[in-house]
């Protein structure tokens, strides 16, 4: 989230797109209530099924799953029509005024660049055309036929109204209220939300729909405000985390990234990482790169890590695809190539696509080990429970560890939420058993590896055996320990570099944040954007003041934010040009003159004066990109894509089949289905009564929904002659599923590209253990394909086929 | 809350309930009715009457409620099945004191759907039909503070309270023989909580305290809902029943039952009224009449349910005189067979 959960209170206007906040999300979602009822702003939702936030919105349109790309720049292309833009911040704080290449360009559903064979594009021609002085040429009367905003508006006037409703099957008089609501909070007093999840990022176009939203947010100047924002609620209480601390295969912590094979050492992997302003005067924020990464290596490997040796760089991986990301590792596994799993709080059974492709994959490991607090359908993949886990056990040699973990309620640390909160919590129980905390489980794996390595030696200990562990009791980290890590401290003196008679911080010390983090080996940070969590100060994640002078939801004594504690990222966008607040009732900072006021910690440098330093500071041009240049992989423009299983063709080119750069892997082409055999189109989703796989293991929350379902509408239903609460054989290219009809007319047929769509809603959070009734499970039918930027697998729209049935283990 | 261990009547709608263990606030002395007693002496004083406001239209129907009441009353609801609908339990039982009701209606002004959401279980009615139904001594009581509750261990299982109330709420347990249903959390009230059901409703939809406040709290929400087209809007506090301890917000409060058949003008059954009012033979034999073919058959055929005695005592408690206590072997749930 750009803003913070109590943030949502203040806006005016709330879009639940690609996301089921009240359901998803239910005590979230209270801000959303509180916005209504104490602001009488109006909420409206965009889905295909009307959903349980929908039953308490203003407005709901329709929309089939995985167009919303079409609808956003139907919306974008609406406000431009019709002057529904707020112009002063478009023009300063975007980069609208930029000139582009020349070559760029955009036909039949492709950009410029296209490799039909390497299903790549070279984006050499998606940059900014370049002046002597070396920065991005820009004219900010916004004439030039090649600046952004021109290519902009001639990219998105092909989304008419017609068109939008053509390819989503909303209706026309629909989409033009949901427009005509979003335009009017392009007046600067008028601020609109955005709340969205796996909605839009589970698609092979995933991030270009997030980006399509950012981009209406900008022209509406909704960036930065209270109330306002990009605000993605995550799945998970710790989601955010996860990302945050690197916990994906291209990642290290804090958004810094793996190497790559192409950066063989230290000074390659940093010449791409310079960051130099492309425009004068500009913040460039990553330009203290190397600080962070030099930090970070040093908290990994201490005394080891010095200037000589490029601070271990050689210890770190060398990444020799983009990722392995969860299918990569899937489709590796069932080539024999991964033959151990460690499986930690993951259910990949139950969570990854086309279920069959991974029970055959941990079917050829030679050991999985899971770590869990439950007995997860993954621990028990090999054993057969009827036609809900079909197995032939005694095909498979898999040997399966199983370890117990505590579960949240009995630890003690921290959890980041949708807010980039860092919200410290302390154990309520006693973990039952042999349960143990997950780092003292890999305490003790790391330290038996060390004995190993020691004792039988090996090709490249040194990381192994190098890596800093010094910990009060190494067998297992305390989590005030991990947290003062990753906070960061000074190895020697910080002298003040105007004042080297000064010392900032002592040796030994906490930083108070990482605006003290040094590239020379002085300092070590385990995570530079949490850096200030756990300072001299204290653990700042456990204050709980939650007074709130402004009240306005600010909240700044609760707990920690990160970056630097800051609540609303941006927020140098919340005042004009002068410094003033667009909204003077919504006030977020001000320039008194000399530097910014504000009750959060400002986005921007305190005494970079307003109108010269841009509030964009993370990015090199200062401002927000409307045009991506070449940091997207499908393009800098969001363009209308269909799913890689859809009932209707792409309109802009016909022949063109998902996102073109979509990933799929060789051995995968063969299990997508065409709609000719499977007619309807199925998405995935969460029920509010359950949370993921988990709480089917809870008798309360099985009783409040017992059963695997599908929902279908009532036309649907008449189609096939299924009757509410019958049962219903629902199946795709990939599998086969049984499951109770819920028959409503909360879903409908749309009307897209001449085509009726019938639409068929899977639920999640069945299973074959627990509490709850046993039952299939939703990825038996979706497809295995990453999304084209960062490998999310797309199971939010796929072809299926359904029919009446008997129960399971009933013969027909 | 400062430290003080006397007890208080939560006020707001959304009073932070006290953190330190107070004393019970209410009790035996502060019965305004009790079931077939016709000699319960007068309270001593009045309790502010209490109310739980359930504004329907920001209930997003996340059955946070329903699972905060399974947890406070430790009841164990069968993990059933789908039947189709996302109502689950299916319905009411004696585990299952509360229940969200998905009713989805096309309103033919605009042609939109609703999808009405509506939290059902007891109404704690200030004039209970339960209560004036019930022919067990003690079995159902009621607080100057609107509270209904049940006093499990006088029930006798006959299943009149059911046929007494207007909203069709208590059932009889199959394990026990006795009649369940929401208690208001007076457990939880009498030290100063609010109900469970509104402590865990995320959204505020569920909220209580004084009934002037609830009414006052749902007078700024009916004018939200007409500023957003609802002209309908109103609060559900039925007069025929002496108005309710639980009030509804409804967005159509002109059509009631669009809300899974929330009763437009609920009234205590005539039958129930007559029984009260005339002879036992014309009410008794109106009930019998009436049972063969209703709901409550299942009472009458079950032997112990309703026994001779009751029957015998039945003038006596239309009358209003004491009935002696029911034999524990014919009432008791060691009674074999109708287990």
């Amino acid at each position: 989230m750009t803003n913070s959960w109590t943030d949502i209170k203040n806006a005016d206007l709330v879009v639940v797109m690609g996301g089921n906040a009240a359901e998803a999300h239910p005590c979230g979602f209270k801000w959303v209530t509180e916005a209504k009822a104490h602001r009488g702003a109006k909420l409206i939702v965009v889905d295909p099924r009307y959903t349980r936030t929908a039953s308490v919105s203003d407005y709901y349109a329709p929309i089939r799953q995985g167009s919303d790309i079409a609808f956003l720049n139907g919306l974008i292309n609406y406000c431009i029509t019709n002057d529904k833009v707020q112009w002063e911040y478009t023009k300063a704080y975007t980069n609208a005024a930029f000139i582009v290449k020349e070559g760029f360009g955009y036909q039949d559903g492709l950009f410029t660049g296209y490799d039909e064979e390497k299903r790549d594009y070279d984006r050499s021609t998606w940059d900014y055309e370049i002046g002597e002085d070396g920065f991005a040429k820009v004219d900010p009367t916004l004439q030039h036929p090649r600046c952004v905003w021109n290519l902009l508006k001639q990219h998105v006037s092909v989304y008419t109204p017609e068109m939008v409703s053509n390819i989503c099957g909303t209706p026309k008089d629909k989409f033009l209220r949901v427009a005509e609501m979003i335009a009017e909070t392009s007046a600067p007093n008028k601020v609109m939300t955005s709340m969205y999840a796996l909605g839009w990022t589970q698609h092979s176009h995933g991030a270009q729909n997030i980006r399509a939203m950012a981009m209406l947010q900008l022209i509406l100047g909704n960036i930065g405000l209270r109330g306002g924002g990009m605000n993605a609620l995550r799945g998970h209480s710790n989601i955010q985390g996860l990302t945050d601390l690197g916990l994906m295969s291209h990642l290290l912590t804090g958004y810094l990234n793996m190497p790559s094979e192409a950066e063989p050492d230290y000074d390659t992997y940093m010449k791409s990482r310079q960051f130099k302003p492309l425009r004068p005067g500009q913040t460039s924020y990553w330009q203290n790169y190397s600080k962070f990464m030099v930090s970070f290596q040093k908290a990994m490997w201490g005394e080891v890590a010095a200037a000589e040796n490029d601070w271990c760089y050689d210890y770190l991986s060398k990444l020799d695809v983009p990722a392995y990301d969860i299918l990569r590792m899937f489709e590796l596994m069932n080539q024999g190539r991964v033959n151990g799993y460690i499986c930690q709080g993951f259910n990949p059974l139950m969570a990854v696509p086309d279920r069959a492709k991974v029970t055959s994959s941990l079917s050829k490991l030679k050991f999985l080990i899971t770590m869990d607090p439950l007995e997860t359908e993954t621990a028990r993949f090999w054993e057969n429970h009827g036609e809900f886990n079909n197995v032939d056990t005694r095909s498979i040699q898999t040997e399966v560890i199983q370890l117990p973990t505590v579960c949240f309620a009995e630890d003690e640390g921290s959890l980041t939420n949708s807010g980039r909160w860092l919200q410290w919590f302390w154990p309520a129980a006693t973990p039952p058993g042999e349960a143990r905390p997950d780092t003292a489980i890999m305490a003790e794996i790391l330290l038996r590896m060390r004995e190993l390595y020691k004792k039988e030696g090996g090709a490249f200990p040194d990381p192994v055996l190098n890596l800093s562990w010094d910990y009060h009791n190494p067998r297992e980290p305390e989590p005030e320990e991990l947290a003062r890590e990753i906070n960061g401290r000074a190895l020697v003196d910080l002298k003040d570099p105007a004042d080297p008679s000064k010392v900032l911080v002592p040796a030994g010390k906490q930083v108070v944040n990482f605006s003290q983090l040094r590239d020379d080996g002085s300092t070590m940070c385990g995570c530079w954007i949490y850096s200030g969590n756990f300072n001299e100060a204290g653990n700042n994640m456990a204050r709980r003041d939650n007074r709130d002078p402004s009240g306005l939801g600010t909240h700044a004594g609760w707990t920690f934010a990160w970056p630097l504690n800051r609540r609303t990222l941006y927020n140098g966008a919340s005042a004009d040009t002068q410094g003033r607040p667009w909204d003077p009732s919504r006030k977020l900072l001000e320039w008194d003159g000399t530097k910014w006021v504000s009750d959060d910690v400002p986005d921007i440098g305190v005494n970079a004066k307003p109108g010269e330093v841009q509030p964009f500071i993370m990015n090199q041009e200062g401002v927000s990109r409307l045009f991506a240049r070449g940091l997207m992989r499908d393009g800098p423009f969001p363009a209308h894509l269909e799913p890689f299983e859809s009932p209707v063709q792409n309109v802009f080119n016909r022949r063109m089949r998902g996102n073109p750069v979509g990933r799929i892997f060789e051995s995968d082409v063969g299990r997508f289905g065409n709609a000719d055999e499977f007619p309807f189109f199925a998405t995935s989703y969460r029920l509010t009564e359950h949370f993921h796989y988990w709480t089917k293991h809870n008798r309360v929350n099985a009783a409040l929904q017992p059963e695997f379902f599908v929902e279908i509408s009532e036309e649907l239903a008449a189609l096939r002659g299924v009757t509410a609460g019958s049962w219903v054989r629902v199946w795709s290219k990939r599998g086969s599923v049984k499951a109770r009809a819920v028959v409503t007319k909360r879903i409908r047929p749309l009307q897209c590209d001449g085509k009726t769509v019938h639409i068929v809603g899977v639920p999640i959070h069945w299973g074959f253990m627990g509490a709850a009734r046993k039952g299939h499970s939703v990825n038996t039918l979706t497809m295995p394909v990453g999304e084209a930027n960062i490998e999310t697998p797309a199971v939010k729209a796929f072809l299926v086929n359904l029919e009446p049935t008997t129960a399971p283990g009933v013969q027909s | 809350m400062s430290g003080s261990t006397t007890y208080q009547s939560p006020h707001t709608a959304v009073s932070n309930p006290p953190v330190t263990p107070v004393a019970a606030g209410f009790g035996e002395a502060d019965l305004v009715r009790r079931s077939a007693t016709s000699d319960l002496p007068p309270p001593q004083r009045q309790l502010t009457p209490v109310a739980k406001l359930i504004d329907v239209s920001k209930c997003i129907g996340c059955k946070a409620c329903q699972s905060a009441c399974i947890e406070w009353n430790d009841t164990h609801p069968d993990i059933g099945e789908n039947h189709g609908i996302y109502d689950n339990p299916r319905d009411l039982t004696e585990n299952m004191f509360t229940l969200m009701r998905f009713t989805e209606w096309v309103n033919p002004e605009t042609d939109n759907l609703e999808w009405l959401i509506r939290k059902d279980g007891c109404m704690h009615c200030s004039d209970p039909g339960c209560l004036k139904a019930c022919p067990a001594p003690g079995a159902i009581v009621q607080y100057t503070n609107g509270i209904v509750d049940f006093v499990h261990e006088n029930c006798i299982g006959c299943g009149y309270c059911v046929k007494g109330c207007p909203f069709n709420i208590p059932r009889i347990s199959k394990a026990d023989h006795r009649s369940y249903k929401c208690t208001l959390c007076s457990d939880r009230v009498a030290v100063g909580q609010g109900p469970a059901c509104a402590k865990a409703c995320p959204t505020q939809a569920i909220v209580f305290g004084t009934k002037e406040d609830m009414k006052r709290h749902a007078e700024g929400r009916i004018a939200d809902l007409k500023s957003r087209g609802y002209a309908n809007a109103g609060l559900y506090d039925p007069p025929g029943v002496g108005g309710t301890h639980v009030m509804y917000v409804l967005h159509h409060n002109d059509r009631p039952s669009l809300y899974a058949g929330l009763p437009d003008n609920p009234r205590i059954s005539p039958i129930v009224q007559t029984w009260k009012g005339v002879t036992k033979y014309v009410g008794l034999a109106a009930m019998g009449f009436l049972a063969a073919g209703s709901l409550i058959h299942g009472v009458f055929a079950r032997p112990n349910r309703v026994t001779q005695e009751d029957d015998v005592h039945g003038e006596d408690l239309v009358e209003g005189k004491p009935v002696p206590p029911p034999k524990p072997e014919t009432y008791g749930p060691g009674s074999g067979e109708h287990r």
